[in-house]
Order: structure tokens, then C-alpha cells, then sequence
């Protein structure tokens, strides 16, 4: 999952540093992730997991980094799998 | 001058309004900074009252300053939109700075000294998105240094302090940013381009060459893009529209004594302005409802970081903006469609030229196409509140 994120990331995120070169809490906001780009990740993230971030979850916070965002898109993976 | 020490906002505000009413004209013909008004704030304390207390201010809530915007506005938008700007500013330093030994200090002083806060977020070449910078803050031992090209810095020659924004260091990315305060003693500016303009004359809002040095504890301690999501958006739309909403009203309130001293020459007709006038009553009713739900969807959240950064809070803000921007054109334009050549004529007591003017640059204050674009992105996310109480 982490990959696929990553993938994604450098994808969607218009990084201006290669996403390899961060670690997985590094803080993607000053690594130059725009409020525009993020909104593209997310939709990337939706895209690939098959899953809608709740507003709840929709703040700066859940994607300051790409392990904030494993744990917000686990959260909606577990809640799925749980309700199979 | 009698001072009334804590809350009474009103009466200050309305004793302000007073005076910033008997210059507003001749601020806007000379396009001259409001001193006089501004005077008045600092005698009434109002540039004070959103510091904390215990920070020698008097906690007052976003709405209060919103209600002083608006009561000012309806004199002269150019001083009121000064006094929101210097709120806008004031409250980064509230949220993001009252932990921070330096900036709680610099709040003391401010209450003391009633300082007045500009702001320097726009630079040459940055095409006007202020996430966005080309300068870098440089920082040496205990000293930092910027030199910024600040296309414009509003009121920057009137300022006790500006609150520059920069990128975080040399090598950061033109997102990294960090916003730094400077007192006068501590910077020098050079004027590069004359506000010479439609409206809002009097917020003398120059383009200026900035150069500054400062001991680095004077650097916020949170990164821009924090403080821009959690405090400068939503004070900005909030207290910009507050200033609007304070230019709608009184160009209402010249139309309805235009159409009321209609009435009373010829009791029995209808003025032919009547009806317009219940049309712009009822657009002006809409500005107040968007703006006052909005401070309310701020104060609710005002406590909670993750909603203040949260895409719905941002859609909500963007709408308070667009919303108030645009119908405050059609509220005064109704308004001298009923007051006809007497709104259009200047030195009147029905004139709405100033308003007019003022008016237009509500849509162009980050362009409206701008936030459209923003929540336009936003909405590809973000779920729709479909409820009506919330």
C-alpha cells in the first residue's frame, strides 16, 4: 500500500524533490505539496483504493505526510473490510 | 477623549465611524492614508482587542471585530478595511504566536503602544498566489535578513510593523514559507509603484522594496501554510466581507432616504424606486446571512485545527467571499439606479460614486476566478453538507 501511495505521490503530487528521497514522515507540505495537489492525490488515492475520503478525514493533517496518509487511508480500508 | 476600557465595542466603533465619516471623502480624493480614523482606533484601543487579556488586549471574537468592520465601513471602507487587515494580521500572531516567548511579547507591545500591523505577502513574479514565494528569509547565528520586491505592502508607510511572508531558507521549495514580523526600526522600504486607483484609495496600498533585518526569534514558529489555512483565510474572507457588507448598508441606506423623501412629497404614490429598493433590501439581507453563518462556522471551529484546515471549512469561507463580493456590485448599483443623477453626482447627499468604486474591489481583493479555481478543486473531494441547520 505504501508503494502504491508513493506511486501516486509522485504522480499527482508535483513535487519539486523526487518522492524516493522522503522518508515516510517527512513533511510533505514543506516539500512543496500544494493545497491544489493534494486535492489531485486524494483523488489518486480514491481512484486506486477504491475508496471515499470522508470530510472527517479531509484536512491538512491526514496528508502532512505519506504515513499520515497510510493511516488514513487504513482506516477506510479496515472499515471496509470490516463491514464485508 | 473618554476611554472605555473593555467590550462597549459598539460605542467605540460607532465614535470612530464618526470621524472616519467626516474625512471619507477627502481620503478617497486625495487617495491619502485615513490618519484621522486611524487615530481614532488607537484612542479608542480597538487595535488592540483580539490580544488575549492576559497579553494586556481584550479577547474579543472575530465576530466583534467583524462588527466594528462593518459600522466603520459604512462611513469609509478605505478605514475599515485598513483596521480588518491589521486584524488579519493580528490574528496569526494570536494563534500562532502566543506560545512563543517573542511574539507574546511583541502582543504586549502592541496593546501598549496600539501598533498598527501591515502585511507583505505579494511579490514581484508570484502571479498574485501569496502560497507562493520567490524571496528567502536568510538566517545567520541569531540575526535573519530578507529583502523582498513586495509588489504591494497596504498602508506600508503607516505601519509600526510589517508581517513579511518568505520561503523558509535558500533552499527551500516556493511553498516552504515562513512569515516573519519586523518593526519600523528594523526594516527600511522604497517605494517601487504608487497606488493610484478606482477604489479604496486610502489604503495607500504601494508596492515597495523591503529590506530588513531582525533578530531570528521573530520568525512565527509555524510554517505559512498553517497559519495561512487556519487563520488568514477564514479572517480574511470573513473581515474583508464584514467591510462589504458595511459599504452595502449605507448605500441601502441612502437609497431608502432617497426613496423616502420621495414618499413624502407625494403621499399616496408609489416612488418609482420603491420596488428596487425592496430588491437590494433583500440582496443586502443575503450578504448578512452568508457573512454571519460564516463567523459562526468560524467560531465553532475556531478551537479545532484539523476543521480549520479542512477542505469543507475552506469551501464554506471561499463561498462567504464570492457571495459578498459579488452582490454588494448589484446592491449599490440598484441603489443609485434609485438615487439616479443624485447617486451619481458626487457631493450629495445621496452620492455613490465612493461606494462604487470601493465596491469593485472586492471582486479583484484575490481574484474571485482565483477562489473559484480553489473550490472548484476542493469540490472534486469534498462532500456536500446537505444539511440546512448544520
Amino acid at each position: 500500500m505504501k508503494q502504491k501511495i508513493r506511486e501516486i505521490l509522485s504522480k499527482h503530487g508535483g513535487l519539486p524533490v523526487p518522492v524516493d528521497q522522503l522518508a515516510d514522515d517527512a513533511d510533505l507540505y514543506a516539500a512543496g505539496l500544494s493545497s491544489f495537489a493534494s486535492v489531485q492525490v486524494m483523488l489518486g488515492i480514491e481512484d486506486a483504493f477504491d475508496i471515499e475520503f470522508p470530510d472527517s478525514l479531509l484536512n491538512r493533517k491526514s496528508f502532512q505526510s505519506i504515513a499520515a496518509i497510510v493511516r488514513a487511508v487504513e482506516s477506510l480500508v479496515g472499515s471496509a473490510e470490516a463491514a464485508e | 477623549m473618554t476611554v472605555t476600557v473593555g467590550r462597549g465595542y459598539t460605542e467605540r466603533a460607532e465614535r470612530v465611524a464618526a470621524v472616519a465619516a467626516a474625512h471619507a471623502d477627502d481620503v478617497d480624493a486625495k487617495g491619502r492614508f485615513p490618519r484621522e480614523a486611524v487615530d481614532a482606533m488607537i484612542a479608542e484601543r480597538l487595535l488592540s482587542i483580539q490580544i488575549p487579556a492576559a497579553l494586556g488586549g481584550e479577547d474579543a471574537s472575530l465576530s466583534e471585530i467583524a462588527e466594528i468592520c462593518s459600522l466603520v465601513g459604512q462611513s469609509c471602507a478605505a478605514a475599515a478595511m485598513v483596521f480588518a487587515m491589521h486584524h488579519i494580521k493580528l490574528s496569526s500572531l494570536v494563534s500562532h504566536g502566543a506560545d512563543d516567548s517573542w511574539h507574546a511579547g511583541f502582543m504586549r507591545r502592541i496593546a501598549t503602544g496600539q501598533l498598527l500591523l501591515a502585511s507583505a505577502t505579494t511579490e514581484g513574479g508570484i502571479g498574485g498566489n501569496l502560497r507562493n514565494s520567490i524571496c528567502a528569509i536568510e538566517v545567520e547565528g541569531d540575526i535573519c535578513r530578507l529583502t523582498k520586491d513586495a509588489t504591494v505592502i497596504s498602508y506600508g508607510a503607516h505601519a509600526d510593523a510589517i508581517l513579511i511572508t518568505s520561503r523558509a531558507h535558500a533552499d527551500a521549495a516556493s511553498t516552504d514559507q515562513v512569515m516573519t514580523v519586523f518593526t519600523r526600526d528594523q526594516y527600511t522600504i522604497e517605494r517601487t509603484h504608487v497606488w493610484d486607483t478606482l477604489g479604496m484609495r486610502g489604503t495607500c496600498s504601494d508596492g515597495w522594496l523591503f529590506r530588513g533585518e531582525a533578530p531570528k526569534a521573530q520568525i512565527l514558529p509555524k510554517p505559512f501554510a498553517e497559519i495561512a489555512a487556519q487563520s488568514m483565510l477564514a479572517t480574511s474572507h470573513l473581515l474583508w466581507s464584514a467591510v462589504w457588507y458595511g459599504i452595502a448598508v449605507n448605500a441601502v441606506a441612502r437609497a431608502q432616504a432617497f426613496v423616502r423623501a420621495a414618499a413624502r412629497k407625494s403621499p399616496g404614490v408609489t416612488p418609482p424606486g420603491a420596488l428596487r429598493l425592496a430588491e437590494a433590501s433583500n440582496l443586502l439581507q443575503l450578504v448578512k446571512a452568508s457573512t454571519v453563518a460564516g463567523l459562526r462556522e468560524y467560531e465553532a471551529a475556531k478551537a479545532d485545527a484539523d476543521r480549520l484546515s479542512s477542505v469543507g471549512f475552506a469551501v464554506a469561507m471561499n463561498n462567504v467571499k464570492i457571495a459578498a463580493s459579488e452582490t454588494i456590485l448589484s446592491i449599490v448599483n440598484q441603489a443609485m439606479l434609485i438615487c439616479g443623477i443624485m447617486g451619481y453626482k458626487n457631493g450629495t447627499p445621496f452620492s455613490l460614486g465612493r461606494h462604487l468604486r470601493d465596491a469593485h474591489s472586492a471582486q479583484l481583493m484575490i481574484s474571485n476566478d482565483r477562489i473559484l479555481g480553489n473550490t472548484s478543486n476542493l469540490l472534486l473531494v469534498h462532500k456536500q453538507d446537505t444539511s440546512l441547520i448544520g
